[in-house]
This record gives C-alpha cells, sequence and structure tokens, in this order.
C-alpha cells in the first residue's frame, strides 16, 4: 500500500435524478450501505413509537390511582413497548450497524448474500407492521381486542385461548416470528461475510472487534431464536389446532413456556448489549489514542459471554419453584457471567489508562456507559443471589436493573456509535453542541428515573401494574420517575434536531474526522457503492494507524 | 368520574383496621418480619457490601483514569505510547472475580437451602392458597375453613413458635404470592404444586401484591396478611368454622338472594349458594376489603361493588348484574348479615 491513508477516491457524482427515482433505488436495493441505513431509521423510528408508549405509562403511573390509561390500554402499551424496545429497536439497530460496518471494515465490497440482506430487511420491517396493524385489525371478541396484553414474555397460559380471546396474541406470535427470519437471514449473512469476504492480510486475529462481537452476536442469534420460535408454534398449534403443549387445563405445562422463552431470552439480552460493546471497543481506542488494551482477551470475553449465556436461562424462573440444586447451578452459572463482563469493563479502562483522551460526543456516551453498565452487573450479581431474587424479581428493581442493561448499556453505546459513524455514512459532522445537550439531558432524565425505581422495587412495588394506591411507599419515587422522562423526551428531540439539522447543513466530514484507525475511515464519506476503490490489504488490526505511522507500525509488534 | 371509580382510588391501605390491626402498608424488604424475609435480608446486606466494594474499587479508577488521563491543553500533538495489553494483569481481573463470585455463589446456596428445605413441624398450619384471576383463595384443610384475600395467621413469638406453611396452586393462568416482610415470591402456576413457609413476629396486616403479570386487573390482586395473635387467631378461626349466619328477620333478602344467579360463582355455607368461580362470601363481612383489597368493606361500599363492580375494578370477571334497586337493597342487606 502507498502512503496516503486515502483507500478510496472521491467519486460521488451529485445525483439530479427526480425523487421518485432515487426512491425507487432505495427500494430495490440490495447495498449494504443504504440496508444498513435503512435498518438504523426503521429503529430509531420505532424507539420513538417506543418512547412514546413508556412516557405514557410513566403518566399514569406519576401519581397514585392515576386516571390517564384504563387498564388494558396499560398492559396493551407494556406489551407492545417491551416487544418493540427488544424485536424492533436493539436487534435492528444491531443489524444496520453490523450491515453497514462489517464489509467496509474487512475491506469487502459488500455482504456475503445482498440479495438475503434486503430480504432481512423487508421481513424485519413487515414484522414490524405486522405487530402495529393488531391496533387496527386485532379485533375479537368485545372487549378483547386490539393490541397484545400479554406482556413481552407472553406466559402461557395466559396466552392460551381461554385466557387471551380474540386474534391480538396471534399478532404478536405471527410478527415476532416473520421480524426474527429477517434478523436470522441477517444474522447468518453476517456470519458469512465475516468467515469468507475479508480482504486480503486480514486474518480473523486482524479483525476490528467490532467485527468479532458481531461475529459473535450472530452466532447467538442463529441459537437463541429456534426455541422461541418452535415455543410459538407450538403455542399457535394449542390456540388452533387443540394441541395442549402450554394448556395446563388439558395437562400442559405452563413453565415448558418459560424455559423456551428464557432459553431464547437470556441470550437476547447479550445479543442486545454486545453491539453496544461492539461500538464501544471501536470509540474507546480512538477517542484515547491507544489501541484496544489486551485484544485476545476481550474476543475471549466476549465468546465466554456468548457460550455461558445459553445456560443461565433459569435465573428468570428462580419463584416458579425449581429444587435447591437447580437454583444453586443456575445462581452459579449466572455470577460466572459477570467474570468476562469484568474483564471487559477492565480493559476498556486500561485502554483509556495512559491515553489522550478526547471528550467528543461518542465518548461521552461510552464513559456514561461504562459506570452505568458497571451498576448494572453489579445490581446482576444481587439479582442472581437466588433468595434476592425471590424478594426483587417480577419487581421495579428487575424494571431499573434491565434498563440500566439496555438503556444505560445497549443505548448509550449505540448513540456513541452513532454519533462516531454518521459523518462516515453521511459525509457530515453532527454537531457537537447538540450532541452534548442530547447526552447530558438523557443522562439526568436517565438516572432520574431508574435510579429511584429500584427502590420502589425494594419496597414492594411490582412491575405491570397500572395503578397503585396512595401510602404504599412508592408515591414520591414514581413522581420523580415520570419527571425523569420529561428530560429523555428533551434528550431525544435535541436528537432528532441535530440529525434532520446536520443531515442538511452539517461541517463537512472528510475521510477520517476522528483519526481513527480501521479499514471503513480510509474510504470517502460517505463510501462509493462499491466501498474501495482498490481492495485494501492489511498486516495488522489497525491498517490506518500502519498508514499514519510508517515509523511505528502496529504489525511490528502483532 | 363516578363515584364508585373515585371509591376504587381509596384503597383501604390506612383506613381500614376493623379488628384495631396496625397496617404495614410499605414492603419494605429491608425490613424483615419472618425468617425467610430475614434471611434473604441478612444475604443482602453480604452481597451489598461485595458490590458496594467492588463499585467504589471500580468506579474509583475509573474515574481517576478518566480526570488523569484526560488531553490537557497544551497537548503536544504526538500520540501517548501505544500499550497492546498484559497477560499478567488480564490474568488478576479474571481470577479475582472468580474468587469472588465463588464466596457469593456459597453464601447464596445456605440460604437457599436453609429457605426451600426447611422441614414442616407437625403443629404448623397449613394453608393452601388458590390464585384466580384477580383475587386469592385461602383454604385451610385442617381447620375447615374457606376464606378469600385476607390470610389469617397467628404470631410466632419465642415461647410461641407458630409457623404456616402455603401450598400454593392456581386455577387459572400464573400469580405469584409476594408480602415482602414476610418472605421473597414464589409462582402460583396452574397444574402444580408450589410451597412456601412463614413465621411472622409482629402482629399486624402486611400487605403485598400478586407479582406475575396475570391479566386486566393484575394491579388490584392485592393480598393481606393478617398476623393475629394465638388467642385472635383462635377466635377468628372458631367464628370462621361456624355455618354462615341465618337471621330469621331477612329471610326475604336471603331469599332474593339465592334466586339470583350470585349463587352460581359464590359459596354461602349451607345454602343453595355453591358456586366456586368467586369468593366464598359466607363470612364476608369479616372481612376488611372488597374486591381483592381494592375498596374498604363497608355497606356504602358494598352497594357500589354490587351495583356495578366493573366501575370499580374495571375488567374483572364479577358482571354488572343489573339488579333494580329493590333486589340491590335486599342482596346489600343479606350480605351485611354474613357476619
Amino acid at each position: 500500500m502507498s502512503t496516503t491513508t486515502h483507500i478510496g477516491e472521491a467519486f460521488q457524482a451529485t445525483d439530479e435524478r427526480p425523487v421518485p427515482a432515487k426512491l425507487h433505488d432505495w427500494l430495490v436495493t440490495v447495498d449494504h450501505k443504504r440496508l444498513g441505513i435503512m435498518y438504523i431509521a426503521t429503529s430509531l423510528f420505532f424507539f420513538a413509537v417506543a418512547g412514546v408508549e413508556a412516557a405514557l405509562m410513566r403518566g399514569q403511573l406519576a401519581f397514585p390511582n392515576g386516571k390517564v390509561l384504563p387498564p388494558e390500554v396499560f398492559n396493551r402499551l407494556f406489551t407492545m413497548h417491551g416487544t418493540t424496545m427488544v424485536f424492533l429497536v436493539g436487534m435492528p439497530f444491531f443489524a444496520g450497524l453490523a450491515n453497514y460496518l462489517v464489509p467496509l471494515m474487512i475491506g469487502a465490497r459488500d455482504m456475503a448474500f445482498p440479495r438475503l440482506n434486503a430480504f432481512g430487511y423487508w421481513m424485519f420491517l413487515f414484522g414490524g407492521i405486522l405487530l402495529y396493524f393488531s391496533y387496527i385489525a386485532g379485533e375479537g371478541l368485545a372487549g378483547h381486542g386490539t393490541a397484545p396484553d400479554v406482556g413481552w414474555f407472553a406466559y402461557a397460559p395466559l396466552t392460551e385461548r381461554a385466557f387471551s380471546r380474540g386474534t391480538s396474541t396471534d399478532y404478536w406470535i405471527l410478527s415476532i416470528i416473520v421480524a426474527g427470519i429477517g434478523t436470522t437471514a441477517s444474522a447468518i449473512n453476517v456470519i458469512a461475510t465475516t468467515i469468507s469476504m475479508r480482504c486480503k492480510g486480514m486474518t480473523m486475529a486482524r479483525m476490528p472487534l467490532f467485527v468479532w462481537l458481531m461475529l459473535v452476536v450472530s452466532a447467538m442469534v442463529v441459537m437463541a431464536l429456534p426455541p422461541l420460535t418452535a415455543a410459538q408454534v407450538m403455542l399457535l398449534l394449542d390456540r388452533y389446532l387443540g394441541a395442549h403443549f402450554f394448556d395446563t387445563q388439558a395437562g400442559g405445562s405452563a413453565v415448558l413456556w418459560q424455559h423456551f422463552f428464557w432459553l431464547f431470552g437470556h441470550p437476547e439480552v447479550y445479543i442486545l448489549v454486545l453491539p453496544g460493546f461492539a461500538c464501544a471497543s471501536e470509540i474507546i481506542p480512538v477517542f484515547s489514542r491507544k489501541p484496544i488494551f489486551g485484544r485476545a482477551a476481550m474476543v475471549g470475553a466476549t465468546v465466554a459471554i456468548g457460550l455461558v449465556s445459553v445456560s443461565v436461562w433459569a435465573h428468570h424462573m428462580f419463584a416458579v419453584g425449581m429444587t435447591p440444586v437447580s437454583n444453586i447451578f443456575f445462581v452459579a452459572s449466572t455470577m460466572l457471567v459477570g467474570v468476562p463482563t469484568g474483564i471487559k469493563i477492565f480493559n476498556w479502562m486500561a485502554t483509556m489508562y495512559g491515553g489522550k483522551i478526547r471528550f467528543d460526543t461518542p465518548m461521552l456516551f461510552c464513559i456514561a456507559f461504562l459506570f452505568q453498565f458497571l451498576i448494572a452487573g453489579l445490581t446482576g450479581i444481587m439479582l442472581a443471589a437466588a433468595p434476592l431474587n425471590w424478594q426483587l424479581t417480577d419487581s421495579y428493581f428487575v424494571v431499573a436493573h434491565f434498563h440500566y442493561t439496555l438503556l444505560g448499556g445497549m443505548l448509550f453505546t449505540l448513540f456513541g456509535g452513532f454519533y462516531y459513524w454518521f459523518p462516515k455514512a453521511t459525509g457530515r459532522m453532527l454537531s457537537e453542541t447538540l450532541g452534548k445537550w442530547h447526552f447530558w439531558l438523557l443522562v439526568i432524565g436517565f438516572h432520574l428515573t431508574f435510579d429511584t425505581l429500584h427502590f420502589a422495587g425494594i419496597r414492594g412495588m411490582p412491575r405491570r401494574i397500572y395503578t397503585y394506591a396512595a401510602g404504599r411507599g412508592w408515591d414520591d419515587l414514581n413522581l420523580v420517575a415520570s419527571i425523569g422522562v420529561i428530560f429523555q423526551a428533551a434528550a431525544t428531540a435535541c436528537l432528532i434536531w441535530n440529525i434532520i439539522r446536520s443531515v442538511r447543513k452539517g461541517a463537512s466530514a472528510g475521510n477520517d474526522p476522528w483519526d481513527a484507525w480501521t479499514l471503513e475511515w480510509g474510504t470517502t464519506s460517505p463510501p462509493p457503492e462499491y466501498n474501495f476503490a482498490v481492495l485494501p490489504e492489511v498486516r495488522s488490526s489497525r491498517p490506518l494507524w500502519d498508514l499514519k505511522h510508517p515509523d511505528d507500525p502496529d504489525w511490528k509488534y502483532e | 368520574m363516578t363515584s364508585p371509580s373515585r371509591l376504587a382510588g381509596l384503597v383501604c391501605v390506612m383506613s381500614v383496621a376493623s379488628l384495631g390491626q396496625t397496617v404495614h402498608s410499605v414492603g419494605n424488604i429491608f425490613k424483615p418480619q419472618a425468617t425467610p424475609a430475614e434471611s434473604v435480608y441478612h444475604l443482602s446486606l453480604l452481597v451489598l457490601a461485595v458490590c458496594a466494594a467492588i463499585f467504589l474499587v471500580v468506579a474509583g479508577m475509573l474515574t481517576f483514569t478518566i480526570v488523569r488521563f484526560r488531553r490537557k491543553k497544551k497537548d503536544d500533538g504526538h500520540e501517548p505510547a501505544q500499550v497492546y495489553g498484559s497477560n499478567h494483569i488480564e490474568i488478576a481481573w479474571t481470577v479475582i472475580p472468580i474468587l469472588i463470585v465463588f464466596v457469593l455463589t456459597m453464601a447464596t446456596a445456605r440460604v437457599v437451602v436453609a429457605i426451600q428445605n426447611k422441614p414442616a413441624p407437625k403443629d404448623a398450619l397449613r394453608v393452601t392458597v388458590i390464585g384466580h384471576q384477580w383475587w386469592w383463595e385461602f383454604r385451610y384443610p385442617d381447620l375447615g375453613i374457606v376464606t378469600a384475600n385476607e390470610l389469617h395467621v397467628p404470631v410466632s413469638t419465642a415461647a410461641k413458635p407458630a409457623v404456616t406453611f402455603l401450598k400454593l396452586q392456581s386455577a387459572d393462568v400464573a400469580h405469584s404470592f409476594w408480602v415482602p416482610q414476610l418472605s421473597g415470591k414464589t409462582d402460583l402456576i396452574p397444574n402444580r404444586t408450589n410451597s412456601m413457609w412463614i413465621d411472622p413476629r409482629q402482629e399486624g396486616t402486611f400487605l403485598g401484591n400478586c407479582a406475575e403479570y396475570c391479566g386486566t386487573q393484575h394491579a388490584n390482586m392485592l393480598l393481606r396478611v393478617i398476623v393475629q395473635s394465638s388467642a385472635d387467631f383462635e377466635k377468628w378461626s372458631a367464628a370462621q368454622r361456624l355455618s354462615a349466619a341465618h337471621d330469621a328477620r331477612i329471610e326475604a333478602a336471603r331469599a332474593t338472594f339465592l334466586s339470583l344467579s350470585c349463587v352460581n360463582c359464590h359459596t354461602v355455607s349451607r345454602t343453595s349458594a355453591a358456586g366456586t368461580f368467586g369468593p366464598d362470601l359466607s363470612h364476608l363481612m369479616s372481612r376488611d376489603t372488597l374486591g381483592s383489597g381494592v375498596i374498604p368493606n363497608t355497606t356504602e361500599n358494598l352497594r357500589a361493588w354490587i351495583k356495578d363492580p366493573q366501575a370499580i375494578k374495571p375488567g374483572n370477571l364479577m358482571p354488572n348484574m343489573q339488579l333494580n334497586a329493590g333486589e340491590l337493597d335486599e342482596v346489600v342487606a343479606y350480605l351485611s348479615s354474613l357476619k
């Protein structure tokens, strides 16, 4: 390779065709970058929808005996909020990032299966539309219609025909199966791409950590989704063909559903949070100006998390009356996950240690993530202690804990990633000022809401209640939690305004605004359809560092 | 807003203490009043101490790193020393957490076994708890008592330990029995029998909730455990064992009640009312609340409830029976006689 840092050439002719022609291009595209952007845009849309649902629920719970929403509407809202955040926000955001970045980071021209890629996106979108279509079409018997109201983990036998009449539960089942097909397609594609499409010199050992984590996440998707899909098919058989898998009135097992669901559900938590780790693993080194500390350990820890996470599912079920031996097994396996997760936090910290840390918006989000994820991990340890779990499970403590994990962990890092790669995808910088407003408002709102909810749980407040009486020690805590939502909404407004403003007139980004080291920064922003004019050849895990520092390249030490 | 639906808000946290009982309305898990909750509390102190120590160390190091290694204003523009890792350090922060995890797992295992494997003493009070959408049925098989929503148990003292073993079942979907000051929760799962035990050491009424989402009115599947001195408990138990009151002065009211479809869902002992879908009404007036804790049990509230239960607890499985004013008066009069 030459000494220039430009692997791709600026080759962006201005597109002056009419809007329908441009739209048509987006509709039929198989380009990984366009599909990536479509995934992320769609998931941000669903994120806004789920945010509105959450805000409505916090409005209802702000005061005791809330009269904002009737019970059945509230129950639909928490079902839709959970289902949307997991299946239509978390997973597609990951698919979008992986789609956009994996080929660029490994020096490929596209994903291994571009058409499968497009198929995955459209299946996901169709699944999302199907879920929300239930609000219009899920009419059942009088008073039992519209959206599903069984909770996002849809415990049997509440989902059986005897207790869930009408078709709302069927919408829940079918939309998740459809979206799941899309997610599986996308995961298989990421696996095939990382295995077979790497550029010359990009050994597995030299792959960016981001790509490694996406590979592990994809493998987990392929492992974890089948139990859910199988259980959902069984439930459909129960509902329509008279099977009795979960029909307790005919000898079926309610606990069986829980095993199936959490065999999917716990790996799912890591499927959601590892893409966040992936972003942090790229952002923290660049903004600390040091390579990631202990690359091999980070990869090993990720694989370990993936493996251990399939043996911890029953910690969601400590209260179902398992034997002491089973309980103790799942206590041990759950606490064990804390070890590789701890290794990751220590390595990120060691990466910053001795560096020169720049506090741009992407890094701010990652720093907040480190503290918040530390707390989420520790409350996780508390919940892993089965007897303590008997008190805390299904209470607001759990709600606070998993929002710490998924908001404080996943969402903060995904926002970090969004600020970090937005210039690459659009050619324009997001505003730092608005970014910092977004960050600080979100931090304040997040802590107001979720710090307090831990205490509501400790004082005996169960989750999923649409109302509560005054005088049970929950009033003030709920009011504070609801006030936090105002800050979170303001933060989101800053983000949306930042996107709209920056797409139109943000500062020009150039190829490499953050002075970074992975291959995507070596091509133009946005990259041309073919990504690289000449396919790169790499000799280390930081190819752009090698180019920028020919006197002190990484490959000498690897 | 109709007046009954406003009533629904006035849940009887403070107002109802017909037995002169203290109401422990805040279910703080750090103020345990029975052995299982106390074992959990002691374990939680250990876990909290370990977690707090980890937090202080890690958050402290993080803060130090971020402050100490921020890019200075007068930066020379050179990249810092490029460090790739250290196997010694990696081993250290792998082994130390494994040791912590080992200790915590062992401590936890002890408490799991102590709570779950406790043998039932011969003189333990046995109660079968059956979850329904959205109320609790309590059956005392040894005493021949059937009641609803308010679990009466004797207090346990050093002189006279009293343990109550609960057999947990469900008639429909999954529920969960949770009274935080007495014990952690255990699920009530249809087609399965679970068990738990409590030995409350303080008299009073302890509030709890159903803790597993069970449908529309999950929020108002409230739970009251009434802990009484052994004398009071005996008195209560003797009264519950009696047949339902039969007051000759309100024979007409009784006949009206028995002629209505109330009897398809409710039981009143020694009458033709033998339904089992709804709570047993034989001693309705001995209870503090109506609708599984949703309103205090007063004559006005009883009337409002019978008139339209859907206005007070929307979605509950008792329909509005469309009684006319005369029928309503008589049903209320009869039910009010069921002391």
